[in-house]
């Protein structure tokens, strides 16, 4: 039951990834826009975009603190321990980035829209950092299982989290700007859809190079999960090139609906492809999955829980995204309420 | 470069407890003043839809929208202090949800869930205005109304689990070996302290909503719109709080039989007797005798169990030893914040019967100035009592974080940076508060001026020639 549990937080860190990193890749567009003028027609994509789906897409990360603590508690206070540092500019991060958007829309004025814009912008680029840098920390073996804590600097600042962080900032930015592409097409913007595009087909390239960089810095500092890369996961690998490599081909091709699903399909085979070069540690080296499960009944009571997740949110996700997907949710451009109610007719 | 080595010396030598302590309270007496919105105003909304779409009521309609905008800023902020706490667990308490977190984290999955599902029918709510039918709009508020109330009760089972730990059982080394889902959620003090949670929040929207509207009418903003605004949350706000004192009375008889020294704490007992006589303020001394304050003789023992009225024995302090029982500090903190909680509480339900009898007798609400001046002061009032109330749960706790199984303190990080990222913690969201409200404020100011509703344009710019900051009136000011 505990490689269940261990696959169903993959999937729900591959569903944060795909989803709510896409929303901090936005932040970045926002943040390279230029000035008010300038950046005015791109961050009107960008609004549109995340406006309605960012509180959703950030529960994925609430979902994978709850299923770790409850299911891995050993590896989820051995992560804790050791890299509070990060996890605490990331939290700080998510304070200032969810508040900034907030505010952002309900203020009028054009300086304190620039002002929270900066915060929302800024923190979409730390805070996916962050966790890149977690990430990397973990697989390069820096977190202790057994109560003590790592390196409080050492485990987050090293070669292999740095490169990681970056990486997922670049990969953020990567699926943003797909997605972005197809927002502005549906939305008629010809001049948004190629903005996007050429920032998509560089960010992709550049997402490529990372990603090789990483692979090599994996070799040296981590290398029992560079090993696992090239034997367990070297599937999702290659699914995740092709994929990646078929999105850039489609996207120089303009063909954005073909070329979002497989950057996503790319990305999440990426963070397949470490769960299961990590396999079967949690901690590499230290910690199994098995050693550091919960009870059976918390892992039924969390099936549960994800049970009812599939038959009451997925819905309600899906149709979120439906209605946001066919601008049945618009802010603007649509007749106003009034007009619609009985009394004005 | 001396100083600088001496500094951290010193920060080195900071024992992390109190600011872990401090820093866990913090947050959480800033997350819970969202809580009452997230959870009530959501249905305070949809009446006001209902009633618009029912009785094609424009004001209760433009009070729906404004609302439902309103709360998607209280919302966001409400989502990412939440956040926050869920990265404090761990950052905190490692010990803790190392431990525990097998069985704790149960509930949370749960809260999970249903936050989920809130999240998800909040946005469609809130951007649904313009293009989804009106009743189909409608109905896409209800799960959000649904969903709190079930995320409410949820994470209070993980803290009512704090006070009553159940649905486990330890081996000899004392590590969590089997779990039983439903005994951890459905722990004894679960039913009662949700129960209290839930009015709470109701309550608590209901005057911080209606509260805001009584301070238009005292402005002279006595239009309808105003009074819609403020008929609908006070309504909910004093059908609540008779409720509430009904189910508050029960949990206080609850913590007199499970949580005894909790109990002693509430009303300042420092030896086991009968006839223990209830005394508001005063305090407890050092050598446990207790100075001050107005003892009414027997009610403490009376109130316990009125079946044996005054012979009820009530359990001291002295009962556990020291290190088991908050020190004397706190046990005055516990008794001062109950008095509080009570004080408050009595008035508000006072208030309410005002409110109530006008209608019942006149069918009509209160005209005075006074009722609208203490209807405006009643929002405040209610965070504060529900404040006070929490910290009679917490503090009257110590020292343990899981009843008579952990201590606090050997839950606590050993980081001994947490100096820091409290003062970091505290300034980010005082900002946060502060512009929490000038937002909401803001908001206000902008939607009257424009009369009916106001959408948003692209952030940024082109700036609309509008200057806030001119006018300066305000009516609707926000809580």
């Amino acid at each position: 039951m505990s490689t269940t549990i261990a696959v169903v937080l993959l999937l729900a860190l591959a569903a944060y990834a795909v989803f709510g990193g896409a929303d901090f890749g936005a932040g970045f567009w926002d943040l390279t826009a230029g000035g008010p003028e300038q950046g005015a027609a791109p961050r009107a994509v960008i609004d549109r975009s995340i406006g309605a789906v960012w509180e959703a897409n950030h529960v994925w990360l609430i979902f994978i603190f709850v299923v770790t603590w409850s299911a891995f508690s050993p590896a989820y206070a051995a992560i804790m321990l050791t890299m509070y540092v990060p996890l605490t500019l990331a939290a700080l991060g998510i304070v200032l980035r969810g508040s900034s958007f907030a505010f952002r829309k309900s203020v009028a004025t054009l300086r304190y829209r620039r002002i929270f814009g900066g915060g929302f912008a800024l923190s979409s680029v730390l805070v996916p950092f962050c966790m890149g840098a977690i990430a990397g920390g973990i697989a390069s073996g820096q977190v202790p299982a057994g109560g003590k804590a790592g390196d409080p600097v050492d485990s987050w600042l090293n070669l292999a989290s740095i490169v990681t962080g970056v990486f997922a900032v670049v990969v953020a930015a990567y699926l943003a700007s797909v997605y972005l592409v197809r927002d502005a097409r549906s939305a008629g913007d010809t001049a948004m859809v190629e903005y996007f595009r050429r920032r998509a087909v560089v960010t992709a390239v550049v997402a490529a190079v990372v990603a090789g960089v990483d692979l090599i810095v994996l070799n040296s500092k981590a290398s029992y999960v560079f090993d696992g890369l090239m034997s367990r996961g070297l599937a999702l690998v290659i699914l995740s090139v092709l994929c990646g490599f078929g999105a850039l081909v489609l996207l120089v091709r303009n063909a954005a609906r073909g070329a979002r699903v497989l950057a996503i399909l790319a990305v999440a085979s990426i963070i397949g492809s470490w769960g299961a070069a990590q396999w079967p540690y949690l901690l590499p080296e230290s910690l199994k999955v098995s050693e550091a499960a919960a009870p059976d009944g918390t892992l039924t009571a969390l099936l549960v829980a994800v049970g009812v997740a599939l038959v009451l949110v997925v819905p309600g996700f899906v149709l979120l995204y439906l209605l946001h997907e066919r601008q049945l949710l618009p802010e603007e451009g649509a007749e106003d309420v009034s007009d619609r109610s009985p009394a004005a007719r | 470069m001396l100083d600088g080595v001496a500094s951290l010396t010193i920060a080195a030598a900071v024992d992390p407890v109190p600011w872990a302590r401090a820093q866990m309270a913090f947050t959480l007496a800033c997350h819970i003043i969202l809580v009452p919105l997230g959870v009530s105003w959501a249905f305070m909304t949809l009446v006001a839809n209902y009633r618009a779409l029912r009785h094609d009521d424009r004001d209760a309609l433009v009070l729906a929208q404004r609302w439902s905008k309103y709360m998607a800023v209280t919302f966001a902020v409400g989502a990412v202090t939440g956040t926050v706490l869920s990265f404090e667990f761990g950052l905190l308490w490692p010990n803790f949800m190392g431990t525990w977190g097998e069985a704790f984290g149960v509930p949370f999955a749960f809260e999970g869930l249903f936050f989920f599902t809130e999240a998800i029918f909040v946005a469609i709510y809130i951007f649904g205005w313009r293009r989804l039918k009106p009743w189909t709009h409608f109905w896409t508020g209800v799960p959000i109304v649904i969903a709190g109330i079930f995320g409410a009760v949820s994470v209070v089972a993980a803290n009512a689990w704090m006070n009553a730990p159940a649905g486990f059982t330890l081996n000899s080394n004392g590590e969590v070996v089997k779990v039983d889902p439903l005994g951890v959620i459905f722990n004894d003090a679960m039913p009662l302290q949700s129960a209290h949670m839930l009015v709470a929040a109701y309550l608590v929207g209901g005057f911080l909503v209606s509260s805001v509207y009584a301070a238009g009418m005292l402005r002279g903003r006595t239009d309808r719109y105003h009074r819609t605004g403020f008929l609908i949350a006070f309504t909910v706000a004093a059908v609540m709080t008779p409720v509430q004192m009904g189910v508050g009375d029960a949990l206080a008889r609850w913590v007199y039989n499970n949580q005894p020294v909790k109990f002693a704490a509430i009303e300042l007992v420092p030896t086991t007797s009968s006839d223990v006589p209830e005394t508001l303020l005063g305090k407890l001394n050092d050598d446990g005798t207790v100075t001050g304050g107005i003892a009414i003789p027997g009610l403490a023992s009376w109130l316990s169990d009125p079946g044996t009225g005054k012979s009820t024995v009530v359990q001291g302090l002295d009962t556990v030893p020291a290190n088991e029982r908050p020190s004397t500090r706190q046990v005055n903190t516990v008794h001062l914040s109950w008095d509080i909680m009570v004080g408050l509480g009595t008035a508000l339900f006072l208030l309410s019967v005002w409110y109530g009898l006008s209608w019942a007798i006149k069918r009509r609400m209160p005209q005075s100035k006074w009722f609208l001046r203490a209807a405006a002061c009643s929002g405040v009032l209610a965070v504060i009592t529900m404040e006070a109330g929490w910290v009679v749960a917490e503090v009257g706790r110590q020292p343990w974080i899981v009843y008579r199984y952990m201590k606090v303190e050997d839950a606590a990080t050993e980081n001994s940076g947490v100096w820091i990222t409290f003062i970091v913690v505290a300034v980010l969201y005082v900002a946060l508060g502060i512009t929490t409200i000038a937002v909401l404020r803001a908001m206000s100011k902008r939607f009257r001026r424009a009369g009916g509703f106001v959408d948003h344009d692209t952030p940024y710019g082109p700036p609309e020639q509008v200057t806030a900051g001119t006018g300066g009136q305000t009516e609707e000011k926000a809580p």
